[in-house]
């Protein structure tokens, strides 16, 4: 530090027949003033330094002194209010046989059968962007996307701040009802969809409307739910009226037993009416007959689920079991054409019909997970009205048999492997394999339960 | 009028009965023992998971979901700790005052200064924490950061006992402080003692003991170690040799355990938090445990 100072003094020293006796004096006396000035500055510094070092040691001794705000500061980048966005990536290999069609006997279900590609596939890519709005709402927006078309999934706003345990949602969104039925397929715990859910939905139920949902302030976790909507998907249709087209109603509730288990188990209701809704049949000479439904139709589902993990800790080990059943009620008038019943035959409709299923999957070591899960449906009883000279009733019940096994690198990454006895259809047993993988980029939301 | 006298009696005694103790929501067993601390009889303590429970994997259960509802208080780690669950319970509970930017919510990591913020946020690098790496709970010195924070927030909450929390954190101030002089004093051998920890779970306490750590097991943070793996660590230890390798209560023992075998280190469970161990009963209990498991491997 008194570099600066030596430095003048040997210049000054250094050049003395330049400099007479007055020029000498001045230097001296300058050299003389930044030697005092250096001097009060490194003492000045000493004493800062003297006063940190006794500061520290109190801090050390009393560490938790008044606190500091250290908070630490919310990211300032311009991306941060960005909403979260992630996509999910999914595909296949499916072996399976070529069939001209596949149907669940018995059913009238939605016309579009998932997941009968053969050979290599991609499924739809799921593109999610979901973020809260404001203090009082948030929204998401799940978008499948394939070849040539963009199907928006869900499209929602939720409250955040009505308190009283009430939740309020509006918009495109599955509906609450049942257990599965909230899931995406990349949430599935099986490659294929379960047989009473692509008998019942398709693939699941959403629809356009609102929601209500109430959990109670027990220790018993009790939730209501009631939805009202426009009601135009299967097993409802499209009625181009006003007011409301459907109703759903639920109840669920859920605990934990110990440390280790817990459980949830429900009962819901979903009434709809369908008009003109079509559906592939054949009649008693094997032809394809195009039905067209107009009824009311009313689902009681109720579900349960199990999980359990040592502890609570479900790193290494853990298992779930989930089942659902139903009750569908059909109640209406049936149009067919084609095949046997011509030109057109109008004939009444009324069908009470059950069925379930029951899944078990295991995690038996660290990413590695296997499944076993039993579908099956009963047609109950069916009346076709003018329309049972034409049309079959048999009572075949049509199950499903599948077992699978995945591994997963990371929670983000997942590959699987399936093999399911399909006899959904009459007479058309199939042994069915799939390789499927799920990959989810990006800010990946929390999975319900 | 017998049967309005004592609906009137009734109307006029039911905010006594009303009046319960807040009700306080904790993510993780250190900060529902921290709030058992400061918030005494005034406060009911719920505590979310175990320390046998892995934090940053927890279903998001019914029963979770419940205690949410009647929540007056959230009092979490934060910095992405409880992102896989968290925020579903806060969605589906339907309680406004716990809300994120609500005074009902709290996060402890806000409180402290975070270690180990990634340069780099990509998924390649396994399970990353954008904020920095939030097990702050391992240094006594955070936890008396987060007690001045959550007492001065127990008494905006609970405006009518604000008296009692700041008494209780001043008690609980002059205690934490002796015993942070006392575990200060005892783990002075500790400096300096090279480590291997199964996952980066200690990098408070290895800052506030001068511990070193030479070794992590896990390939990357969330990723369970292969043999492998493994047996690169043993092979690197015995360049750069740790005493000891410690793992938390809650995690797989396999690899910690086969690492100590195959390296001949002995291997340390840590509480990791309160109700990790039989000594772990609160605070000064796992800080207790803690100290002396390490003095007992560092002799």
């Amino acid at each position: 530090m008194l570099r600066p100072a030596l430095l003048a003094a040997a210049l000054a020293a250094a050049c003395p027949a330049h400099a007479d006796d007055a020029d000498l004096a001045a230097l001296r006396a300058e050299v003389q003033k930044m030697k005092t000035d250096y001097e009060t500055r490194i003492q000045t510094l000493e004493a800062r330094l003297a006063h940190a070092e006794a500061s520290a040691a109190a801090t050390a001794a009393q560490p938790a002194a008044p606190v500091q705000d250290v908070a630490s500061a919310a990211p300032s980048n311009p991306g941060a209010f960005n909403p979260e966005i992630s996509l999910i990536l999914q595909g296949s290999y499916a072996h399976l046989r070529d069939l001209p069609a596949r149907r669940i006997s018995g059913f009238l279900p939605d016309g579009t059968a998932p997941g009968t590609t053969r050979g290599f596939s991609v499924d739809e890519s799921e593109l999610v962007l979901s973020s809260n709005i404001d203090p009082y709402f948030r929204g998401y927006f799940n978008a499948t996307l394939n070849d040539g078309s963009v199907g928006v999934e869900e499209a929602w706003f939720q409250t955040l701040a009505l308190g009283q345990g009430l939740t309020v949602k509006g918009g495109r969104f599955r509906s609450g009802i049942g257990y599965q039925n909230e899931q995406h397929p990349h949430a599935w715990d099986f490659a294929t969809n379960n047989l009473m859910y692509e008998a019942l939905f398709g693939e699941g139920y959403g629809n356009d409307g609102l929601q209500l949902r109430w959990v109670a302030p027990t220790d018993l976790f009790t939730e209501l739910g009631a939805e009202i909507g426009r009601g135009a998907n299967f097993p409802g249709t499209d009625r181009n009226g006003n007011g409301v087209g459907n109703y759903a109603l639920y109840g669920h509730v859920g605990g934990d037993v110990g440390d280790s288990h817990s459980w949830r188990g429900g009962l819901s209701y979903l009434s709809t009416r369908a008009a003109d809704r079509h559906s592939a049949l054949a009649d008693f000479a094997g032809a394809d007959v195009n039905a067209a439904f107009t009824g009311d139709s009313k689902t009681w589902l109720a579900d349960f689920v199990w999980k359990w993990a040592p502890l609570g800790n479900p790193t290494v080990h853990n298992f779930k079991f989930a089942a659902e059943a139903f009750r569908r009620e059909e109640n209406g008038s049936l149009d067919c054409t084609d095949g046997l019943c011509g030109a057109g035959s109008l004939g009444s409709y009324r069908a009470t019909q059950y069925g379930g299923y029951a899944q078990a999957v295991y995690q038996f070591m660290p990413r590695w997970r296997t499944g076993y899960r039993y579908d099956l449906l009963d047609p109950g009883s069916r009346d076709f009205g003018l329309n049972n000279v034409n049309l079959p009733r048999s009572d075949y019940r049509p199950s499903r048999h599948s077992l699978m096994v995945d591994y997963s690198p990371s929670e983000f990454s997942r590959f699987r492997l399936q093999y399911t006895k399909d006899k959904a259809n009459e007479g058309q047993d199939e042994n069915q394999w799939y390789v499927q993988y799920i990959f989810s980029l990006g800010t990946h939301g929390a999975h319900s339960f | 009028m017998k049967a309005f006298r004592l609906f009137a009696f009734l109307a006029a005694a039911w905010p006594v009965f009303a009046h319960a103790a807040l009700n306080v929501f904790a993510c993780e067993p250190e900060w529902g023992a921290l709030a058992t601390e400061l918030g005494g009889s005034d406060v009911k303590v719920y505590t979310a998971t175990t320390a046998f429970q892995d934090p940053h994997r927890i279903e998001a259960r019914p029963s979770l979901i419940a205690q949410m509802r009647r929540a007056d208080l959230a009092v979490c780690t934060g910095a992405e700790l409880e992102i896989g669950w968290l925020p579903v319970l806060l969605r589906q509970a339907g309680n406004a005052a716990i809300q994120p930017g609500q005074p009902g919510y709290f996060e402890a990591a806000r409180q402290v200064a975070l270690l180990e913020k990634p340069a780099v946020l990509d998924r390649a690098q396994g399970d990353i924490h954008a904020a920095g790496n939030p097990h702050i709970q391992t240094d006594p010195r955070n936890i008396a950061r987060v007690a001045q924070a959550l007492g001065a927030r127990l008494a905006e909450i609970d405006p009518a006992h604000a008296a009692a929390y700041q008494t209780r954190l001043a008690d609980f101030n002059t205690r934490w402080n002796a015993a942070m002089t006392r575990w200060q004093a005892q783990a002075a051998p500790l400096k300096g003692l090279p480590i291997a920890v199964q996952h980066e779970g200690f990098p408070y306490m290895e800052n506030w003991l001068g511990l070193k750590q030479v070794a992590v097991l896990e390939p990357k943070p969330g990723v369970a170690p292969s043999i492998g793996h493994l047996a690169e660590i043993v092979a690197q230890l015995k360049t750069t040799p740790a005493r000891v390798v410690i793992r938390a209560a809650y995690q797989d023992p396999r690899p910690s355990e086969w690492l100590g075998q195959h390296a001949g280190i002995p291997v340390v469970a840590m509480p990791f938090t309160v109700g990790g161990s039989d000594r772990a009963k609160d605070l000064f209990g796992l800080f207790d445990d803690s100290v002396a498991q390490l003095l007992k491997v560092a002799r």
